[in-house]
């Protein structure tokens, strides 16, 4: 069983329109370059040049964001949720 | 003689009486006060702190609010006429120590004495909200709660039209709405307070004129500017609760930032394309939006509304969210999305929640916040399509 990953609406033009994609990785930084590595581009959106996540970009891993978790670090098992919430402000 | 002018001197004979001042006296000392009127009369004025219980219920209600049978109690009518006989039926119900206020409440309010005139909701009021009334979280007292509160919208667009007309709809009885904008065409396919006629004219006027024909009990103030660090605070100031549906990263870290520095409750809304974002951000209880997004997407990440398309539907959905947090913050009930941000994909038909922390490191509203007054960030909506570079970080100018 793999991790689901959540895309939102703006990175969707990476993903061939998904909202959702299943990948294989064991903490979030590893998931983080097997979606580079299936959809180009992406990582550049959700990460620092310095490797560390963008501050306008929300993870949560089973809905806790994971600045409050091991950040870039945390460790994913099979069945776990991963959701990239990107700030956004339109009205 | 009458029959009932002898009656009245029997039971006049059988009660003791006091006087304006006397009934003043022993309300201070802690006797009850007693008002045995109609409500029509109720309605139009009391002695304050007095229990209201008109003469046909009296034999009925008493016991429920004064049980006591050994406490002071002074009871009054319009006169001294029926309180009278109010005075009498305790005494057989065997209240031990009531007096009647001679001159009723008339000469308490010739005396000078203070009045409490009661908030009641008038008879098409009671029709109107009838629906809230009789919901017994909102209630009449509710109802009245929210005649008196104050609620700010941030723009008049997609997320502060469908807000602001439930928020009219219930009855909030003041509706300040922020915009600098004036109704364009492309408007209209989801801000549902604007109308075809309205197109070019000042969208808080538009806005005003809708809300005021919904419901004449809520004043509308319009605030047609654009909101800045120079005139933020005075703005948010006499509001109650603030809806934030602006559409820039800018707007949104200032009233943030505002709401934090003034302790007023932010009910916070984003939308793009088919997704949108609901929060409850209040200094105290929990986060606020720089805790959640520290830094605005840049320009060329955050394509705006007007290049990056809405579901027209999608700002209803969420700005009705942003009512109802709203309502239940005036009323204080029920449980907020204070901590909680709430996500709608109209794509997937999905919401999904995520936990909310206070971020220590915050710069506003953490252990050692660098944001002690309001500030002015600039950030342009506009990206340029040329594909020449725009600034990525945006640049933070103090206020002056």
């Amino acid at each position: 069983m793999s991790v689901q990953v959540q895309i939102p609406s703006q990175l969707r033009n990476f993903t061939g329109g998904a909202s959702q994609v299943a990948l294989e990785a064991v903490h979030l930084a590893g998931l983080i370059e097997a979606l580079e590595a299936r959809h180009a581009g992406i990582k550049d959106r959700l990460l620092e040049p310095t490797g560390e996540l963008r501050k306008f970009v929300r993870v949560f891993v089973n809905e806790e964001d994971v600045r409050f978790l091991e950040d870039i670090r945390t460790p994913l098992k099979a069945g776990d949720t991963v959701a990239i919430v990107p700030a956004i402000a339109g009205g | 003689m009458s029959a009932f002018k002898d009656l009245l001197k029997q039971v006049k004979a059988e009660i003791r009486e006091t006087d304006a001042d006397g009934a003043q006296a022993a309300a201070a000392r802690g006797a009850a006060l007693l008002d045995v009127r109609e409500a029509d009369e109720w309605s139009l004025g009391h002695a304050p702190g007095a229990t209201f219980i008109p003469r046909g219920f009296l034999e009925l209600r008493i016991e429920d609010q004064i049980a006591q049978k050994d406490r002071e109690v002074v009871v009054y009518c319009a006169g001294g006429t029926r309180s009278a006989f109010a005075a009498r039926t305790l005494s057989g119900l065997g209240y031990t120590n009531v007096v009647s206020l001679r001159g009723g409440f008339g000469a308490w309010k010739e005396r000078g004495l203070p009045v409490v005139v009661p908030r009641v909701l008038s008879a098409e009021q009671a029709k109107r909200y009838s629906r809230h009334v009789l919901v017994p979280e909102v209630g009449e007292a509710g109802q009245l709660k929210l005649l008196d509160s104050k609620v700010l919208l941030i723009g008049a667009g997609g997320l502060g039209c469908p807000a602001g007309l439930y928020l009219a709809a219930a009855g909030v009885g003041t509706l300040g709405i922020v915009d600098s904008d004036v109704v364009d065409l492309s408007n209209l396919q989801r801000q549902v307070l604007h109308r075809n006629d309205t197109v070019g004219r000042p969208k808080t006027e538009s806005a005003a004129e809708a809300l005021r024909a919904l419901n004449p009990d809520v004043r509308v103030v319009p605030h047609e500017l654009r909101l800045d660090a120079s005139n933020v605070e005075a703005i948010i100031a006499p509001y109650d609760v603030i809806v934030d549906g602006c559409d820039n990263f800018s707007t949104k870290y200032l009233i943030n930032d505002a709401a934090v520095l003034a302790g007023k409750p932010v009910v916070y809304g984003s939308i793009f394309r088919f997704e949108g974002q609901v929060s409850v951000f209040r200094r105290g209880q929990g986060p606020c939006y720089r805790c959640l997004f520290p830094e605005p997407t840049p320009t060329e990440l955050a394509p705006s509304c007007d290049q990056a398309g809405v579901l027209g539907v999608l700002p209803g959905t969420v700005g009705l969210l942003q009512a109802t947090e709203a309502l239940k913050l005036l009323l204080g009930r029920g449980r907020t999305l204070v901590g909680r941000l709430l996500t709608y994909d109209a794509l997937e038909t999905s919401f999904r929640e995520y936990k909310l922390r206070r971020d220590p490191r915050c710069a506003v509203c953490g252990d050692a916040p660098t944001i002690r007054e309001v500030q002015d960030l600039v950030w342009s909506c506009h990206f340029d399509p040329s594909g020449k570079p725009a600034a990525v970080e945006p640049a933070v100018v103090a206020a002056s």
